[in-house]
């Protein structure tokens, strides 16, 4: 088992004929099952073609009815980015995974609003995943992003993240100990996303395969003091977790756009000391993660 | 992006909010001639910096005559102003906006910005105006009246007289304030802003509800299709270094140590900066080189961060993922090259080809100090500067 991917999940790729699309496309489908989980690409002015033997449709509907695919992944530039998502909702997709960076806010706001309105009128749900995400792995099944498949190692270790190259420390450190990953999550780094923290925790107590999890947060928003609120009332497994940002000074733009500290309660001192109280092991060394993990099982 | 009051309030207008007459300038003689053209008694000569807090910091001074309009602007034109927001050095004044005089009955606060937690744009108000909207959150955040607008359907009527009447707006002056509120939200999405503040919002002896203050922050990302608002950047309001920084594509932002970092992944920069201060010294600038750290990014890199001269020492921190090790080491050690290198310097690669990367680093003759992990790179380059 696994979070929300496996080895039998079909996936549409959305901007596969762009040139972080191809690149990207190409090292999914040479990671482990990805050959057969990769079934459709979508652009409306290749349609009929085919890239990589993979069959390119004009929509996503399309691509869905013809391959049965129930996921897809993001590649389309920012302009036209929340337009891609709206298209994967309306095909009712399990889940679409968006990768681009660089997305107007406001776009972001509209498509999240339409989402929760679609599903407030009994539309059917579609999870998103990012944007400004790297994506989600399930190792040695299948990974759906743009994460290096070699780091990964298949076992039973739950990885959640904001951040990309955070994510990947994480995971080498974990595999560089003998422990391996259900599966490894990065949820991204912009203010207005779909899931959050929380979700994902959930899902990994509610994942037999996965025993323990690292959780990493960063400076800006209320998504990890909510997330542990919740592991504080339910989560049956060990949690390590670490917040990114203690030395970034007030007001300032740390790369990513949700990095922002502006309140007070959004500090990475605030967040550690309530991830503490909710039964997480904290630290601030971030070299430690994958050690005092392990320490815990 | 941040733009200036002056061009704020033309934004305002534009969409309908009731601003004081003024008049932009960058000189003295300039400024009285704007005097002039306004007529009337009273004026307010105002410096106009990216920074709040200008009032208390002598920016702001209301001229009772021609004579003192041209002292104040004298004084303030050319000062370095300081506030609370503008850290001990100041900003440099180069801009004045000259206003006509308000006739302030009540100073209310407002504010539009995006809520990440409701996905939601919120709009606060309050009759606690004219003073720093935090210490009123953080003491008496009853006094703050907020509501959270659905962008599917706008700032309802009912919403806004909310927010007009929390805010104990005057009267007379409700429907205006309900009008004013509206447009400040047409505004605030029209334009991709991130945060909209009128800090004071006034009712005059009138009745009428005025902006006596306009300070606004830009979502970079929709810049693309804001060619309007791109036109109002005034590079002389930013870091010198984050602009030459963002012309290669790299996030850069000047801290107040003395190790420079490189890294690649904004969360992975903040934590590399935060192992620095772990293990005892304090971090020169946050860096992210982003996905291709090329030569020539890595060259610029260093080129910025040794500008600043409290650098005593320099970690690079890359996790190789899709980028390989040994491509970075090259053009680590290229750029070190370039650069002639004078500072101690710590590298820790990870990831596709790490040992093929640290072999062209040991091999380069160069005196680069390797790591394995970001705590023993943090080790090393403070024990490095000390």
């Amino acid at each position: 088992m696994s979070i929300f991917i496996n080895k039998d999940t079909k996936i549409i790729t959305q901007g596969i004929t762009g040139k972080t699309g191809q690149f990207h496309t190409e090292k999914c489908i040479e990671y482990a099952n990805g050959k057969n989980c990769f079934v459709a690409g979508v652009n409306p002015k290749k349609a009929g073609e085919k890239i990589f033997d993979v069959p390119i449709y004009s929509t996503v509907s399309e691509a869905a009815k013809a391959t049965g695919a129930t996921v897809s992944v993001i590649y389309v530039p920012p302009a036209g980015a929340a337009a891609a998502i709206w298209e994967a909702v309306e095909a009712d997709l399990d889940l679409a995974i968006c990768i681009t960076e660089g997305i107007p806010v406001r776009d972001m706001l509209m498509v999240r609003n339409k989402m929760k309105e679609k599903e407030a009128k009994g539309g059917k749900k579609t999870l998103l995943l990012g944007p400004n995400c790297p994506g989600l792995i399930t190792p040695d099944e299948v990974k759906i992003g743009i994460m290096p498949g070699h780091i990964h190692r298949k076992g039973r270790i739950g990885v959640v993240s904001r951040s990309g190259t955070l994510t990947y420390e994480a995971v080498a450190q974990l595999t560089e100990l003998g422990l391996g990953q259900s599966s490894a999550v990065g949820i991204g780094g912009d203010p207005i996303n779909g899931l959050k923290h929380i979700d994902v925790m959930k899902a990994f107590n509610d994942d037999p395969d996965t025993d323990a999890v690292i959780m990493i947060g960063e400076i800006g928003g209320p998504d990890e003091a909510e997330a542990a609120q919740w592991c504080k009332a339910n989560m049956k497994k060990p949690i390590v977790g670490f917040i990114a940002g203690v030395t970034a000074p007030a007001g300032k733009r740390m790369g990513h756009a949700g990095a922002l500290i502006s309140g007070g309660a959004d500090t990475a001192d605030a967040k550690l000391a309530i991830m503490e109280e909710c039964g997480f092991k904290v630290t601030r060394n971030p070299s430690e993660m994958g050690k005092l993990l392990k320490a815990l099982l | 992006m941040k733009i200036h009051e002056y061009q704020g309030k033309q934004i305002l207008k534009k969409f309908g909010v009731t601003v004081p007459r003024g008049i932009h300038c960058t000189t003295v003689e300039d400024a009285v001639k704007a005097a002039e053209t306004l007529g009337g008694k009273v004026w307010v000569v105002k410096a106009q910096i990216h920074a709040g807090g200008r009032g208390k910091g002598g920016g702001v001074k209301v001229a009772t005559s021609l004579e003192k309009v041209r002292e104040y602007a004298g004084q303030i034109l050319g000062m370095q102003l300081i506030t609370h927001q503008t850290g001990p050095e100041g900003q440099k004044v180069r801009n004045l906006l000259i206003e006509e005089g308000a006739d302030i009955k009540h100073e209310y606060y407002v504010a539009a910005l995006t809520d990440r937690a409701t996905q939601s744009v919120a709009m606060m108000a309050s009759y606690e105006g004219g003073m720093d909207i935090e210490e009123v959150a953080h003491k008496t955040p009853e006094k703050i009246i907020k509501v959270f607008i659905n962008p599917l359907v706008g700032l309802t009527d009912e919403q806004a007289l909310t927010l007009a009447k929390g805010m104990g707006m005057n009267e007379a002056s409700i429907p205006q304030c309900v009008e004013t509120l509206k447009n400040l939200y047409t505004c605030y999405m029209e334009t991709d802003a991130s945060l909209a503040e009128i800090n004071p919002l006034i009712h005059e002896g009138d009745g009428t509800v005025k902006a006596l203050d306009a300070k606004f922050n830009f979502d970079s990302n929709a810049l693309f299709r804001q060619p309007e608002i791109v036109a109002m950047r005034d590079l002389d309001e930013e870091d010198p270094d984050e602009i030459e920084a963002s012309k290669f594509d790299l996030a850069y932002i000047s801290l107040d140590g003395n190790i420079g970092c490189l890294v690649n992944g904004a969360g992975l920069a903040m934590a590399t900066m935060d192992t620095i201060k772990l293990f005892g010294a304090e971090p020169a600038n946050f860096l992210d080189v982003g996905g291709g750290a090329t030569t020539e990014k890595v060259t610029e890199a260093f080129k910025i961060m040794l500008k600043n001269p409290k650098v005593k020492g320099i970690l690079v921190n890359i996790f190789g993922g899709i980028m390989k090790c040994d491509t970075i080491a090259t053009g680590v050690v290229a750029a070190a090259k370039e650069v002639n290198l004078s500072v101690p310097l710590v590298v820790r690669m990870k990831g596709t080809n790490e040992d093929l990367g640290k072999k062209i680093l040991a091999e380069s003759g160069l005196p680069i100090i390797s790591a394995d992990s970001m705590a023993e790179a943090a080790t090393k380059i403070v024990a490095a500067v000390k």
